[in-house]
């Protein structure tokens, strides 16, 4: 399986691969921004993105709302700081999946994501 | 004291530390900076605009940067490590961030993280705005969170008090 991690900080990105290393997934891209990430989608599309919020350059929700132009299937995890309810309802409604909240123990990204992909491993049947 | 808005920092505090650094956080008596507060070796800065604005400072000593770093990352880093300024800001920004989920009633926007780095240095403040200093105490030492923030909004009809004032 493919992962795109789009997060401007790199010792989250290094977390995150950790915990993706222990679920058994070491293919794995990285992006800094919206912009390196959609640059990055356009090359080779992976099966699953866990996407920041803030960020420079493009921010995660306007990544998501242009991932979602194009792609309604690709499984998105927002992956972020930003904790309030009406910042999950905007997430949901520009088309993520599922929302893990900074601070998180590998224990919950981990579930998150494989709460995310046996969804989408379920809707692809159907 | 009204604890409205510095009781989310100091959960936050506490639950960005206990569950990115691994580490327990006792928090002591939050108190008004004044000329003789503590210089800091690296500090992590967020500001806030919306509802309320200003910033919140998370300072620490070298080593304690250092070590804080490390149990985060999970891997050794010192203050020469590429990462070591972007885990320290990414920890302000988990603090920010996790605290102003509980500024009820308010719409409220963090920045991008900064990172100052420079032996004793002081972070100073362009616009008049109290500042609230949280010291907190960990296994890996004594680092501090400064907040320094002005509601400018909220639902209870509170308009531009300085946290400080409202916290006295």
């Amino acid at each position: 399986m493919k992962i795109l991690l789009v997060d401007d900080s790199r010792t989250i990105r290094n977390i995150q691969k950790n915990v993706l290393a222990q679920l058994g997934h070491t293919d794995v891209a990285e992006a800094a921004d919206g912009v390196e990430a959609l640059a990055k989608l356009g090359q080779d599309r992976p099966d699953l993105v866990l996407v920041d919020w803030n960020m420079p350059n493009m921010d995660g929700i306007t990544l998501v709302r242009k991932i979602r132009e194009n792609d309604t299937a690709l499984p998105l995890v927002m992956v972020t700081t930003e904790a309030e309810k009406s910042r999950v309802i905007e997430a949901i409604k520009a088309g993520v999946n599922n929302y893990v909240v900074k601070p998180f123990t590998a224990e919950t990204l981990a579930e998150k994501i494989e709460q995310t992909m046996s969804k989408a491993a379920a809707a692809a049947v159907t | 004291m009204d604890v409205r808005f510095i009781n989310p920092f100091i959960s936050s505090i506490k639950a960005v530390f206990r569950t990115m650094v691994n580490t327990e956080v006792t928090v002591g008596k939050p108190y008004v900076h004044n000329e003789s507060a503590a210089t800091a070796d690296v500090s992590g800065v967020i500001g806030f605009s919306g509802d309320a604005s200003g910033c919140v400072v998370l300072s620490f000593p070298k080593e304690v940067a250092c070590k804080a770093a490390s149990a985060f990352a999970g891997i050794d880093i010192d203050e020469a490590h590429p990462d070591f300024a972007d885990a320290v800001g990414e920890l302000a920004n988990m603090i920010a961030g996790n605290a102003k989920k509980d500024f009820a009633g308010m719409s409220v926007s963090i920045s991008l993280p900064s990172v100052i780095v420079g032996k004793e240095h002081v972070v100073s403040q362009s616009r008049l705005c109290p500042r609230l200093i949280i010291p907190c105490e960990t296994g890996l030492g004594m680092f501090q969170v400064e907040v320094a923030m002005i509601v400018e909004k909220c639902q209870t009809g509170m308009a531009r008090v300085p946290v400080v004032a409202a916290a006295e």
